[in-house]
C-alpha cells in the first residue's frame, strides 16, 4: 500500500455521491466504509497520486512501501488553477516543497 | 443486478488517449451523432496518462517528415512494421499536437515561440493534467461517458460487432450497449508476467497495472485477427520506482556498468531494444548492475529534473526525498521491466486496415490495442483515434435506420448468466491466487525478467500446457462483489492474451527483436522471417490458428480499398 488516508481529516465528501478519491482512482481500489474513505486493495496501488490530488481536504498522502526502500517520507499535493505544490514531509519532521505549473 | 439496454450510434470502449480523441472527432464529424464512451475507471485520470507525462515523444520537429518518422520506426523495429500505418501516423502527429494545445495542454516553448525540442521527435510539455484536459474536451463535445463501466465482451450478431456487454461497478448494473459501430481503445496488457517488485510494491510498474488486455481478449474471443504479439515490450527503467529513463538520458545521463564502462559502445546498431538488451547482457555476464550516470548535478539542475518528473512519476522524487543524505552525484540503477503486450511501443494488437477497421465488421481499433505501428505513443494514439472515428462515422451513415432493432436476447441471457454464476458461486478459487500462478508460468517458461527474457521452444510448450491446466482451474472462480468480479474478468483477459502470446512466440523461429523476442534455439535474424505472424482463435473450436502475412513497403500499399493513398489522406484531412 502506498497511500495513507488520514481518517481524522477525511470527511467522506458529504457533498458528493461518492468520495473524490473513490471516484478518481484508476484502479477502483478505494471505497467508502461508513463515513470515511478506505483503501480496499492496498497491494494494487499504482502510486499515480490521482487520489492525493483529488482529495478536497488533503487527507491522502503518497509514500514508498518498504519493499522498495521507503523511509516514511509522505507526499501531499495541493493544486489550484494550474499550479501545484508538492509537499514532502519527512520522518525527521523536515519539509521540502516543490512548485510546478 | 439490474439489466439495462441502451442504444448508441458509436460506442468507444476505453476513455484513454485514443478513445477520448476518437470520441471528440466523431462528434465533430457529425454533431448529430450519439457517441458513448465506456471507461473502466474515471475518464479524468484513467489509463496511461493518470499521473501525467512530461514530453510528447512522437512529434516531427523541423527537418523531420512522415517519411523520416517511418524510416526511424522501421529501423528501430528491425525492418518489420506496417509501413502504411506508421506513415499515416506520421502524417497526423503535428496536427493532433496543435489540437491538444488548443484544448489547454501546456507545451514548453523557446524565446521564438517554437516548441522546446527534447530530441528530433520529442518536445517538452507540462502534462501533469493531460488527462483532465482530454476529459474536459470530451465533455464539451457532448459525448456520453459511462464511468466505472468495464466492457466484458462484444455483442456479435451475424458476424458483425454491434455493441458490447459491460458492467457498471458502482450501480450494480449490467449494460447491454447496442451500437452501429464500435471503436476498441482499451490499451494493452500488463501483469502477464511477474512484476519487478513484490508485496505492497507489486503494482509499482511502468504500464498501468489496470490495463489488463480487455480489448485484446474481447477480440480474441470474437475471432478477430491479431498481429505480432511476440514483439513484447520491455521498458528500461529506474530500479525500484520504475521511473522512465528518458528524462535522465536527456539530462545527459550516460549508460554505464558496474565498472563505469559505457557499455553501449560495444554494441552495434543502438535501437530501443538494444539499449535494453545490452543492459540485460551486462547483468547476465556479471558486469552489472547498470546505471544512468548523470555525474555532478548542480542544485538548480537537480531541482528542474525533479520538477519535470513530479508530473509523471512522483515516486522517483519521493525516493530522493526519502534518502536522508543530500546528493550531488546522481547515478540511478536501471533495469528491464516485466514484458508488456502493448501496440503503442511495440506492435501487438488487432490487424487493421489503413482506416483502422479490424477484421471483424463493425469494429475499429486505435491506440495501444491496435497492431502494426510501434512507437506511436500518445500522439500516435490520437491520430489513430481520429482515423478510426472518421471511418466509423462514414460506415454508420451507410447503415439502415432500423439497424439496431436486432434480436439478441439469447446473447444477453448467456452473458448475464456468465456473470451471475461467478457472483453466486459460494466456493471457488480467488482470482488473485490464479493471477500469481499465471505470472509464474509466464515468468519461468515464457522468458520473464529472471530468464533474461530468453525463449526456447521446449519451455514455451510447457507454458502452453500449464496455461491449459490453469484455464481448467478458472472454471470455478468466485467473486463476492462486483469489484471482485472485475478481478476475475481481468484474470481471464490476461490468460486469453497469454495463450495467444505463447503461440506467437513459438511460431517465429528466429530472433528479430533483441530481448523483446530472443530465441535461444533460433538466435539469428533471418530474411525469410521478415513477415508478420498473425493469429485467429476460432470462436467455435477455441483453436488458435496462425496466419502469415507478408511485409510490404510503403510503395506497395499504393492503393487502399478503391482509392489511392493520397485520396485517403485528402478525405481524412491528414
Amino acid at each position: 500500500m502506498a497511500i495513507k488516508i488520514d481518517k481524522s481529516i477525511c470527511d467522506g465528501c458529504p457533498d458528493y455521491q461518492e468520495g473524490r478519491c473513490e471516484r478518481i482512482c484508476p484502479g477502483n481500489l478505494i471505497a467508502k466504509e461508513g463515513e470515511k474513505a478506505e483503501m480496499k486493495r492496498p497491494a494494487e496501488c499504482w502510486d499515480c497520486a490521482a487520489c492525493v490530488k483529488a482529495c478536497p481536504r488533503n487527507a491522502i498522502s503518497l509514500y514508498l512501501p518498504e519493499e522498495i526502500g521507503g523511509q516514511g517520507t509522505e507526499l501531499k499535493v495541493q493544486q489550484n488553477q494550474k499550479r501545484s505544490l508538492w509537499i514532502f514531509d519527512k520522518e525527521d519532521g523536515s519539509r521540502k516543497v516543490y512548485k510546478t505549473g | 443486478m439490474e439489466k439495462k439496454i441502451i442504444k448508441t450510434d458509436l460506442l468507444v470502449i476505453g476513455g484513454g488517449a485514443a478513445g477520448s480523441y476518437a470520441a471528440v472527432t466523431a462528434r465533430r464529424e457529425d454533431p448529430e451523432l450519439n457517441v458513448t464512451v465506456i471507461e473502466k475507471a474515471h475518464i479524468e485520470r484513467s489509463g496511461c496518462l493518470a499521473a501525467g507525462i512530461n514530453a510528447i515523444n512522437a512529434y516531427l520537429n523541423p527537418g523531420e517528415t512522415p517519411e523520416s518518422y517511418l524510416h526511424y520506426v522501421k529501423n528501430d523495429s528491425y525492418g518489420l512494421v506496417r509501413d502504411d500505418l506508421v506513415y499515416s501516423i506520421g502524417r497526423g502527429l503535428n496536427k493532433v499536437t496543435r489540437e491538444v494545445e488548443d484544448w489547454g495542454l501546456k507545451i514548453l516553448k523557446d524565446e521564438d515561440g517554437n516548441y522546446l525540442k527534447r530530441s528530433s521527435r520529442s518536445i517538452k510539455i507540462e502534462g501533469e493534467n493531460f488527462k483532465e484536459i482530454l476529459a474536459d474536451e470530451v465533455e464539451r463535445s457532448g459525448v456520453r461517458v459511462l464511468n466505472k463501466t468495464a466492457a466484458l465482451n462484444y455483442i456479435k450478431k451475424d458476424g458483425r460487432v454491434c455493441g458490447a456487454f459491460a458492467l457498471n461497478l458502482r450501480e450494480d448494473r449490467f449494460y447491454v450497449i447496442k451500437a452501429k459501430a464500435v471503436i476498441c481503445a482499451t490499451g494493452g496488457a500488463a501483469g502477464i508476467y511477474e512484476p519487478n517488485n513484490s508485496g505492497r510494491a507489486k503494482h509499482k510498474m511502468w504500464y498501468p497495472p489496470f490495463n489488463t488486455g480487455a480489448g485484446y481478449a474481447m477480440g480474441i474471443r470474437a475471432g478477430a485477427e491479431m498481429t505480432t504479439f511476440e514483439m513484447r515490450f520491455v521498458a528500461l527503467r529506474v530500479k525500484d520506482v520504475i521511473a522512465p529513463t528518458g528524462s535522465f538520458a536527456f539530462a545527459g545521463g550516460r549508460q554505464v556498468n558496474q565498472q563505469g564502462e559505457e557499455y553501449l559502445k560495444k554494441y552495434s546498431r543502438i535501437t530501443t531494444a538494444m539499449r535494453l538488451y545490452a543492459t540485460v547482457r551486462e547483468n547476465k555476464e556479471g558486469r552489472g548492475p547498470c546505471y544512468l550516470d548523470l555525474g555532478h548535478l548542480e542544485a538548480d539542475k537537480k531541482e528542474k529534473l525533479a520538477e519535470s518528473l513530479l508530473g509523471m512519476c512522483p515516486g522517483v522524487v519521493l525516493k530522493w526525498e526519502d534518502n536522508q543524505q543530500e546528493f550531488s552525484e546522481l547515478k540511478v540503477e536501471i533495469e528491464g521491466t516485466e514484458p508488456y503486450i502493448v501496440g503503442g511501443h511495440c506492435q501487438s494488437g488487432y490487424w487493421i486496415g489503413l482506416d483502422r477497421s479490424t477484421t471483424l465488421p463493425g469494429l475499429f481499433a486505435a491506440g495501444d490495442v491496435a497492431g502494426g505501428a510501434p512507437k506511436k505513443y500518445v500522439t500516435g494514439a490520437f491520430v489513430e483515434g481520429e482515423i478510426a472515428a472518421k471511418s466509423a462515422v462514414r460506415e454508420i451513415k451507410e447503415l439502415p435506420q432500423n439497424f439496431l432493432d436486432i434480436n439478441i436476447s439469447e446473447l444477453i441471457t448467456n452473458e448475464y448468466q456468465r456473470v451471475k454464476t461467478v457472483l453466486d458461486n459460494p466456493e471457488g478459487a480467488a482470482a488473485s491466487r490464479l493471477e500469481e500462478k499465471l505470472q509464474q508460468i509466464m515468468e519461468n517458461y515464457a522468458g520473464g525478467r529472471s530468464q533474461y527474457y530468453e525463449l526456447e521452444a521446449s519451455k514455451l510448450k510447457q507454458a502452453r500446457s500449464k496455461l491449459k491446466e490453469l484455464k481448467a482451474e478458472c472454471r470455478n472462480l468466485k467473486a463476492d462483489s462486483l469489484r471482485d468480479f472485475l478481478a476475475v474478468q481481468e484474470l481471464l483477459e490476461r490468460i486469453d492474451v497469454a495463450e495467444v502470446l505463447i503461440e506467437h512466440l513459438l511460431y517465429r523461429e528466429e530472433t528479430r527483436w533483441p530481448a523483446y523476442q530472443s530465441r535461444l534455439d533460433f538466435p539469428q535474424r533471418k530474411k525469410e522471417w521478415r513477415k508478420f505472424v498473425n493469429s485467429r482463435r476460432s470462436p467455435v473450436t477455441g483453436k488458435i490458428e496462425i496466419i502469415e502475412r507478408e511485409y510490404k513497403s510503403l510503395e506497395e500499399y499504393s492503393s487502399f480499398a478503391d482509392r489511392s493513398q493520397e485520396d485517403f489522406y485528402l478525405e481524412y484531412n491528414l
